[in-house]
């Protein structure tokens, strides 16, 4: 019984700093439908300036003090970053300023570093809560009571803000219809931006508060944000509520989970997340998506079309060059290339699903893993020939996304994408955690192809004739009668379906389809690395994926493939540099800023304006 | 996009020119690390390879050339770090390979390196497959093995009269195979033990209030820990606040390495029997002329254990180009059967057998002296005696 009470409590107080985390990133989604990757960063920077704080102010007041003062320093940190990298974006299509939002990561992580060096450092004890209290034998640590009757506080404070000040109508009118909000006569601008200081400077409140249990360290954004958003997506998004409901249920559920399954740890959450959100398809407290349900925000789609004459010519050019590479390129150009066509071919199957299907998928690399895995298993356990498991692996990863997909595609906008993101996390977990079959985090290696391929050249040119009828495929599929009817159901499932077009099953096969492609890139992936680790269907590898097609242009067709290019090519160059990361963040926040519609949608408006998209159109 | 994918490859042309012209008689040396991902880690190490080179170099370079290192940072993904190995191979002309910590990224290179035919010095990371399961003849490992580290703790365990162990490790596979080799070890020394419980928090999440009550309830009498990094911080101080380590030995496989240790500050552990690197118990010989002149070379910094093995990484390929005479891969790979040098850790040799090197460890006891954690009562350990048999290895090492 002691037992179980001291778990208890040990689970409310791991949920304080998550708590308020989550509770700061719900807030921010709810009003300004932003998908806050940075979140994680924001707590992290409350941590170091805690620490920082904590050191030059002794005592009782120092330590509580720098506490509020983290807070207060980070919302204003967040205030900065909304100001000078979101307000400029947020007549972008929806989602876009995730993308932006990844640029502030990088550009923190090496700030973080720079700043602070890169040792870890230890979180002070609190002052006069340093040692247990006896719980009915169970030693509970004094500080771990404080965070429990600090949270009931916060989430009060938090309540009453909402619920009863005129700031707090301003957010709830905004979560419901922010448009409406605006015409009547709130100014948005500074509306999104106190909620953006509010939600960051609990981030940073969060980051502070868990010191006297933990540190700061360079690794603490990334590894907090997964958990914030499942969090989130629990307790529904835009709910207070809902988020510390969730924080408890999360954390109790770990602790048990920690006591009576210890190789739980990685998965718990997701499984938890899965559940709800199969049963309660909002979260806790959620309430349906508004936005992006019917019709979209911002100015009309073009619509997409097959190219023209000379888009066809440049294509063809561009493929000639390719194939040309071999002979007047070196070796390592070639690997290069194949690097770069790997991913243009993930990211075009992800754009497949995204932009044409207009299903925003967070879990996409799990297929792309699971091509990848399925091949290297062969040839391990079976001794299977190369150019068989090459066969089966987009097979497997297609079937797995029609079981994926048959749970994802009841739910729809962020939501969907968030049981996209358990299930990918599901996925990783099992390769991860099954060390006599995939080896672990030690991964499966010497996965060669055949000897008619282990040249260097033989293999590009093998991975760009896939590559090539890959995205060829998929461009051929959007404007078939199959794509048509994708497309009306992006645009509007109602509409769809009172045409006679079963829009689950239009969503289901694209969804597989998609999956079956990306299948194919992992398996090319598998074959010129030689080795699969589970980072490949890692949370980050779908983000690497989502961030290109945003930044190439959700809206077109081509824009995965230019995003990829894009990040490859730029990448395998800052990466020679001391802080490549702090450039390539503030190079996509740049070209999030000056092309608000991807590269490729920037661009056609670009030639629109003076006159070429137009002789296009004319010469067809 | 073509004009863009010509651009980068020549902006990318234009980089690796200038670098070669300016060095064009050095040999070069690849070194793929996660300078950014794990700069905790990354960063000693890489001054322990910049104060041998300058040393090496200082005293003529070898076969009468200066010794280069290439560094490039692979973002702590393995097949970034394929590709980086391809391009220092065929575009920088580099001799061979280095570098790594996370066993993952050096096992791709390794392969990689084994379908090549690149020679690839795994430095730091810490899988035990890299010479043994996965090993291939052109992959050697510098580091002390997780195997023979488990073991010699093992060894001390089990003098004492402890029965019940409990472990706690980090879930990925490095955790798992430490916690097999001490269970294996100290199993075979005193079969009476019993393992109690086995925690596996996630890797850097590691939630140790609930780790530290699950260790509790299952009441040991020894804990082996093989967390490290930001999870034993928070291990160390919920295990301390709670008094899990009141009247049980705990045995910490690295715990004692200042990368760890040091954080801790006046809250590190007292009295866990550990392996690290006690470099402020030197007083003479080859370890404290290392010390001495690291911390000469950089004011206000302390040599970690990523130092010493950075270091002994130049050390090892310097000996080796000389001991071939040429910079040839079968020339290298010849001269890599069982090359003997002189390092601040004494002799070391490449074994011929399995291609790990003879490097040692460090064993001893934690205290707090001076607000720091610190080992005390520390001695050398040779690693021969705890390494499997050399029929096991012939046999875990794939035919060739």
């Amino acid at each position: 019984m002691g037992l179980f009470v001291a778990q208890i409590l040990t689970g409310l107080a791991n949920a304080a700093a998550l708590f308020l985390v989550a509770s700061g990133l719900s807030l921010i989604f709810g009003v300004t439908r932003i998908v806050n990757f940075a979140h994680g960063s924001l707590y992290m920077l409350g941590a170091y300036v805690g620490v920082t704080l904590m050191a030059a102010l002794p005592g009782h007041f120092g330590f509580w003090g720098s506490i509020l003062l983290s807070g207060l320093i980070v919302g204003l940190i967040g205030v900065v970053i909304e100001i000078c990298v979101l307000r400029p974006v947020y007549r972008a299509p929806e989602l876009f300023q995730l993308v932006a939002t990844f640029g502030v990561i990088l550009v923190i992580q090496d700030l973080a570093l720079m700043v602070w060096g890169a040792e870890d450092r230890l979180g002070p004890r609190a002052p006069g809560l340093t040692s247990v209290v006896r719980i009915l034998g169970e030693p509970v640590p004094q500080y771990d009571l404080a965070l429990i009757a600090i949270t009931p506080f916060i989430l009060f404070a938090l309540w009453w803000l909402i619920t009863r000040t005129r700031i707090g109508i301003l957010v709830r009118a905004a979560t419901q219809d922010r448009e409406m909000v605006g015409a009547l006569g709130v100014n948005q601008a500074w509306l999104f931006t106190g909620v953006f200081f509010l939600g960051s400077a609990l981030a940073g409140l969060g980051g502070a508060i868990q010191l006297p249990k933990g540190g700061a360290d360079l690794l603490m954004d990334l590894n907090i944000i997964s958990a914030v958003f499942v969090v989130v997506v629990i307790g529904g998004m835009g709910s207070v509520t809902g988020a510390f409901l969730a924080s408890v249920l999360i954390s109790v559920l770990n602790v048990f989970g920690v006591a009576y399954l210890p190789q739980s740890t990685l998965v718990l959450m997701y499984v938890v997340m899965a559940i709800v959100l199969l049963i309660r398809p909002y979260g806790l407290f959620g309430r349906e998506e508004k936005a992006g349900e019917h019709g979209q925000v911002g100015e009309p789609d073009r619509p997409v079309r097959p190219f023209g004459t000379l888009g066809r010519a440049l294509t063809g050019l561009l493929l000639l060059a390719l194939a040309l590479l071999p002979v007047f390129g070196s070796s390592f150009s070639q690997v290069l290339v194949i690097d770069i066509l790997i991913f243009c071919l993930f990211a075009a199957s992800l754009q497949f699903i995204l932009s044409t299907g207009g299903l925003v998928s967070f879990g996409h690399a799990v297929f792309y893993g699971a091509g990848a895995y399925v091949a290297a298993l062969l040839i391990t356990y079976a001794d299977t020939p190369m150019e068989v498991a090459f066969l089966l692996a987009p097979i497997s990863a297609g079937l797995i996304a029609l079981v994926v997909g048959w749970f994802c595609i009841r739910l729809s906008g962020v939501y969907f994408a968030m049981l996209t993101l358990a299930f990918s996390q599901l996925g990783w977990s099992l390769v991860f955690q099954w060390n006599e079959v995939t080896g672990g985090d030690d991964g499966l290696v010497n996965i060669w192809p055949s000897a008619w391929l282990s040249g260097t050249t033989s293999y590009y040119y093998f991975t760009l004739v896939f590559v090539t009828a890959g995205i060829l495929f998929l461009r051929h599929v959007v404007h078939s009668p199959f794509g048509y009817a994708l497309r009306a159901t992006r645009d509007s499932a109602r509409q769809a379906e009172a045409t006679g077009i079963d829009v689950r099953r239009v969503q289901w096969i694209g969804f597989a389809l998609a999956g079956a492609i990306a299948g194919v890139a992992g398996a090319l992936f598998v074959f010129s690395k030689g080795s699969v680790f589970p980072n490949e269907m890692q949370i980050s590898k779908s983000f690497d994926a989502l961030i290109v097609v945003f930044l190439g242009g959700v809206k077109t067709l081509s824009g995965g493939v230019v995003g990829a290019t894009f990040l490859e090519g730029v990448k395998d160059w800052l990466i020679r540099l001391e802080y490549w990361r702090l450039i390539m963040g503030l190079l996509i926040i740049c070209v999030v800023i000056i092309a608000p519609d991807g590269i490729v949608g920037t661009l056609r408006k670009v030639a629109d304006r003076i006159g070429l998209g137009r002789q296009e159109e004319a010469s067809r | 996009m073509k004009s863009l994918k010509t651009w980068t490859a020549a902006a990318v042309a234009l980089l690796s020119a200038s670098t070669a012209a300016l060095a064009a008689d050095a040999i070069k040396i690849g070194e793929i690390n996660h300078y950014k991902r794990m700069a905790a880690f990354a960063e000693p190490y890489k001054k322990g390879i910049e104060l041998a080179l300058k040393e090496v170099n200082a005293a003529g370079g070898v076969l009468g050339r200066p010794l280069e290192f290439i560094f490039r940072d692979d973002d702590g993904k393995p097949g970034d770090a394929v590709k980086i190995a391809e391009e220092l191979m065929t575009r920088d002309g580099v001799v061979m390979l280095t570098g790594t910590i996370l066993s993952n990224v050096g096992l791709a290179i390794s392969s990689y390196a084994g379908e090549k035919g690149y020679i690839y010095l795994a430095s730091e990371p810490l899988a035990d497959d890299l010479v043994w399961k996965s090993g291939n003849p052109y992959t050697f490992r510098l580091r002390t093995s997780t195997y023979v580290q488990a073991a010699i703790l093992a060894e001390q365990a089990a003098k004492t009269d402890a029965i019940r162990y409990a472990t706690i490790a980090p879930n990925y596979a490095y955790g798992t195979a430490a916690v097999a080799a001490f269970k294996e070890s100290l199993t075979r020394l005193k079969p009476e033990v019993e393992f109690v419980t086995e925690q596996w928090p996630a890797l850097f999440k590691i939630d140790a209030g609930a780790e530290v009550q699950a260790l509790e309830a299952s009441k040991p009498d020894a804990i082996y820990n093989v967390t490290f990094g930001t999870d034993l911080q928070k291990f160390v101080r919920e295990g301390t606040t709670r008094g899990l380590f009141e009247g049980r030995t705990v045995y910490g496989l690295l715990t004692g390495e200042p990368e760890y240790l040091e954080p801790l500050g006046a809250e590190a552990p007292e009295g866990w029997i550990v392996t690290g690197y006690p470099w402020y118990g030197f007083t003479s010989g080859p370890e404290k002329v290392f010390v001495d002149s690291y911390m000469a070379a950089f004011p206000g910094e302390t040599p970690k254990i990523g130092s010493i093995v950075g270091y002994m990484t130049v050390q090892s390929i310097a000996a080796l180009i000389e001991k071939a005479g040429s910079t040839e891969t079968p020339a290298l790979l010849e001269a890599f059967k069982d090359l003997t040098l002189d390092t601040p850790m004494g002799e070391v040799t490449y074994r011929a057998l399995d291609h790990q090197s003879t490097m040692g460890a460090y064993l001893g006891v934690t205290a707090v002296q001076d607000g720091q954690g610190v080992m005390v009562d520390w001695s050398f350990k040779d690693p021969t005696p705890y390494m499997p048999s050399e029929d096991e290895i012939r046999a875990m090492r794939p035919a060739k």
